[in-house]
C-alpha cells in the first residue's frame, strides 16, 4: 500500500510540472501584460513601473522566469500579486477556503439526494415516479449551470428569501458564533443547488442503472433464497455493492465541481478561488494566475489520489498495483 | 476506469421526445443556416430610441384586415428614459409581414419595428440576435467535436493498438491532460486570445482551445478498445497477410471504435456548447458586435438589470432545450448500438 502511494506522488510530479509549465508559457504568450496595462496608467511614474518590473524579474528569458518560480513554489512561496501586492499564497488560501467549502457542501447535498432517489426509483422500474424522476434527470443534466444561477437569482431577488452575491452579509463579524454559521449557510444554498444540480441528475441515473443490474445478481437471489427479509437484501448486498464505483466517482467529482465552482463563483459573484482566477486572467496577474492554477490542479490530483484509495479500501477484489491499467 | 458497467437500461418508450429532439435539432441548424433570411432585422441594427424594449404581443388579425397580414403588433413608446419603461400604443395596428423583403416574417421599412423577445441596451433585437447567434453556438459543438475526436481516435488507436513505450508516452501525455483543472486552463488559454482579432477567428481558436483540453479523455477510451481489438481474429489474420500497421489501424481497429465514438460525439457536443457560452459570458470569448447565445446572456449577470428585463434570459432557454436534445439522442443511440457503455460519462 505504501509503495503504492508513494509511486502514485511520484507520478503526480511530471503531470505538475507539465501543467505548470504550460500555464506558464500560455500567460507569457497572451499579447500585453500588467505592466503594460499599468503604462496607460498616469498615477503610476515611469521609474515605479521599472522598479516594480526590475522586482518582479520582467524581462529575463521564459525559462529563467520559470525555474525562478518553480524554485521558490518548492517554498511555499508563490510570489507576489501584481494587482493586489500581496502574497499569493495568503491571497489563494483565504479565497480557496470558500472554493472548497462550496465544493463540499455541493456534493453532499448532490449525494444525500441522488443515491436514496436512484435507490428508490430502482426497485419500482417503469413506475410512473420512475419515468418522472428520469425525465426530471434529464432536465437537471441539460440546465446549464450559468442559466440556472440567473433563474435562481432572478427569484431570490423578486422574493427576498435569499441574499444575492457574497459568502457573507456585511455584518458578518458582528454576529455571534451559530449566527455566522448561520448567515454562511444562507449565503451557501443558492451555489449548492445550481452547483449540484447537473451532478445530481447524472448520479441518480448511475445509481438507478447499478441497482437495477445488480438486483437480478446471482447473490442477490441466494440471499433472497436463504429467507433473508427485503431490507437486508437491499441494503447489505444490492446497497453496498452498488455504492462501488461511487468512491472512485467522488474523487473524480471533485475535479468537475471545481470548475464548476470557478464559473459558478464568476456567475454569481462570490469570493472563491474561481473568482479570484477569472480577474487574474483578465489582468494579466501572471503568479497569481500561475498559483490559482497550481491550487486547481493540487486539489484535483489530491481527489483523484483519495478515489483510487478509497477503492481499494472498500473493494478489495480491486488489486492496487495492478491498477494503472 | 475501474467502475463496473451498469447493466443495459430498460429501452423506454421515449421515440416521441427523441424524434422530436431530432427534428427540433435539425430544425435548429436549419435556422443556423438561414439566419440571414429568418431573423426579421440585421443582428447589429440598433434602435437607440429602443433600449430594454420588452417583447412586442403579438394579436391575430380580425376579418377586415386579412388583406395586410394574419398577425399584426402594436408599437412601444419608451414612456420613461430613465427606468427605460414602455407603454404599448393600441391604436397603432402594425402588420407582420411574412415572406417579405428577403425575411421569413419582419415588418414594411416604414412601420415601427416589432421584438418578438425584446432588445437590449443598444436597442438590437434580441431575437435576431439569438438567430444570428446560433450560427457559433451551434457549429462550435460540431466543430470542436470533429477535432478533438480527430485527435483522440488518431493518438488513442495508435497507442492502444502498438502497445509497448508509445503506449506508455501517449498515456503519460493523456494523463497530464486529464489532470487539468479544466476551466481554471481554460480561463489561462483564453487570455491569450488577442482582444483584436476577427470573430471569425476567435471562434477557430475557442475551438482549438477547447479541443485541446477534451480530447485526452477520449483518447483513452479509444486506447483501451484499440488495445482489446489488436487481439481480435480478424486483426490478427490482417497482421498475418502483411498489412502495414497504419492499414490495420485504419481498416480494422478505427471501425470497432466506431459505434463507441458516434455515442460520445452526441454527448459531447453540449460540453463544448457550454464551454464558449461560459467563456463569452465573462467576456472572454466572442466579442461585441457579434452575438452567441452565451455572450447574449453576459447582460443577465447584472442582477439589477436581469430583473428589470427578464426577456434577455431567453438565450438561456436556447442553449438549454439544444442540449436537452442532445442529450436525449445520445441516450437513444447509447441504448441501440452500445449495451455495454456506462451511464455516468455524459457530464
Amino acid at each position: 500500500m505504501s509503495s503504492y502511494l508513494i509511486r502514485r506522488l511520484f507520478h503526480m510530479i511530471p503531470v505538475l510540472l507539465g501543467i505548470t509549465f504550460l500555464t506558464f508559457c500560455v500567460v507569457d504568450l497572451a499579447p500585453g501584460d500588467f505592466f503594460s496595462t499599468l503604462k496607460m496608467n498616469p498615477t503610476f511614474s515611469p521609474q515605479m513601473i521599472a522598479e516594480m518590473e526590475r522586482e518582479y524579474g520582467y524581462g529575463d528569458p521564459l525559462l529563467l522566469r520559470y525555474v525562478r518560480w518553480l524554485w521558490r513554489a518548492l517554498h511555499l512561496d508563490l510570489g507576489l500579486s501584481v494587482a493586489y501586492r500581496v502574497d499569493v499564497t495568503a491571497l489563494i488560501g483565504a479565497r480557496a477556503s470558500n472554493t472548497i467549502i462550496l465544493a463540499l457542501a455541493s456534493m453532499a447535498f448532490t449525494w444525500t439526494l441522488a443515491i436514496p432517489i436512484g435507490v428508490m426509483v430502482a426497485l419500482r422500474p417503469n413506475t410512473a415516479s420512475d419515468r418522472l424522476l428520469s425525465f426530471l434527470a434529464f432536465f437537471g443534466m441539460s440546465l446549464p449551470n450559468f442559466f440556472l444561477a440567473f433563474l435562481l437569482m432572478y427569484l431570490a431577488l423578486q422574493s427576498g428569501w435569499f441574499p444575492i452575491g457574497g459568502t457573507t452579509s456585511l455584518g458578518h463579524e458582528s454576529l455571534s458564533f451559530w449566527g455566522r454559521i448561520a448567515d454562511r449557510l444562507h449565503h451557501l444554498i443558492l451555489p449548492v443547488i445550481v452547483l449540484g444540480t447537473s451532478g445530481m441528475a447524472s448520479l441518480m441515473r448511475l445509481m438507478r442503472a447499478n441497482v437495477l443490474e445488480l438486483k437480478e445478481a446471482d447473490f442477490v437471489r441466494t440471499a433472497r433464497a436463504k429467507g433473508l427479509d427485503e431490507r437486508s437484501v437491499v441494503g447489505k448486498h444490492i446497497l453496498r455493492n452498488a455504492l462501488n464505483p461511487f468512491v472512485t466517482l467522488a474523487g473524480y467529482e471533485i475535479g468537475s465541481l471545481l470548475s464548476g465552482a470557478a464559473l459558478v463563483e464568476a456567475v454569481m459573484n462570490l469570493q472563491g478561488l474561481g473568482a479570484l482566477m477569472l480577474e487574474a486572467v483578465r489582468s494579466l496577474d501572471l503568479y497569481l494566475v500561475m498559483g490559482s492554477v497550481l491550487m486547481g490542479s493540487l486539489l484535483l490530483l489530491a481527489g483523484n489520489l483519495l478515489a483510487d484509495l478509497g477503492l481499494t479500501l472498500v473493494d478489495p477484489r480491486i488489486d492496487f498495483r495492478r491498477q494503472q491499467q | 476506469m475501474t467502475g463496473r458497467q451498469p447493466a443495459r437500461q430498460q429501452r423506454r418508450p421515449l421515440g416521441l421526445i427523441v424524434y422530436g429532439s431530432m427534428i427540433l435539432l435539425t430544425l435548429l441548424y436549419t435556422v443556423a443556416i438561414a439566419a440571414p433570411w429568418v431573423a426579421p432585422y440585421d443582428h447589429t441594427e440598433q434602435n437607440r430610441t429602443l433600449p430594454d424594449c420588452p417583447p412586442s404581443s403579438i394579436r391575430f388579425n380580425s376579418p377586415p384586415y386579412w388583406n395586410e397580414s394574419i398577425l399584426f403588433t402594436h408599437p412601444q413608446r419608451l414612456a420613461d428614459p430613465i427606468d427605460r419603461s414602455y407603454t404599448q400604443d393600441d391604436t397603432v395596428r402594425v402588420p407582420v409581414r411574412f415572406l417579405y423583403n428577403g425575411h421569413l416574417f419582419t415588418t414594411a421599412q416604414d412601420d415601427p419595428k416589432f421584438f418578438l423577445l425584446g432588445t437590449d441596451s443598444l436597442g438590437r433585437d434580441l431575437f435576431s440576435r439569438i438567430v444570428y447567434g446560433s450560427r457559433i453556438s451551434l457549429s462550435i459543438g460540431v466543430v470542436g467535436v470533429l477535432i478533438s475526436f480527430a485527435i483522440g481516435t488518431l493518438v488513442g488507436s495508435f497507442a492502444g493498438y502498438s502497445g509497448g513505450w508509445i503506449d506508455d508516452i501517449a498515456m503519460r501525455i493523456v494523463e497530464v491532460e486529464m489532470s487539468l483543472p479544466s476551466f481554471y486552463f481554460l480561463l489561462a488559454l483564453a487570455a491569450v486570445i488577442p482582444p483584436n482579432l476577427s470573430s471569425a477567428a476567435t471562434f477557430f481558436v475557442i475551438v482549438a482551445l477547447m479541443s485541446f483540453i477534451n480530447w485526452a479523455y477520449f483518447a483513452r477510451v479509444i486506447r483501451g478498445m484499440a488495445a482489446s481489438l489488436r487481439e481480435g481474429e480478424y486483426v490478427v489474420a490482417a497482421r498475418a497477410l502483411g498489412a502495414t500497421r497504419w492499414r490495420i489501424i485504419i481498416r480494422h481497429v478505427v471501425p470497432g471504435t466506431l459505434s463507441y465514438t458516434i455515442i460520445a460525439a452526441t454527448l459531447s457536443i453540449p460540453r463544448f456548447i457550454l464551454g464558449e457560452s461560459a467563456l463569452s459570458l465573462l467576456g472572454l470569448g466572442i466579442q461585441e458586435p457579434d452575438a452567441s447565445w452565451g455572450k447574449l446572456l453576459a447582460d443577465a449577470q447584472n442582477v439589477q438589470h436581469l430583473v428589470r428585463h427578464p426577456w434577455i434570459l431567453m438565450p438561456g432557454v436556447f442553449i438549454f432545450v439544444t442540449i436537452m436534445a442532445f442529450n436525449f439522442v445520445g441516450d437513444y443511440l447509447r441504448d441501440r448500438l452500445d449495451p455495454r457503455a456506462t451511464a455516468g460519462n455524459a457530464g
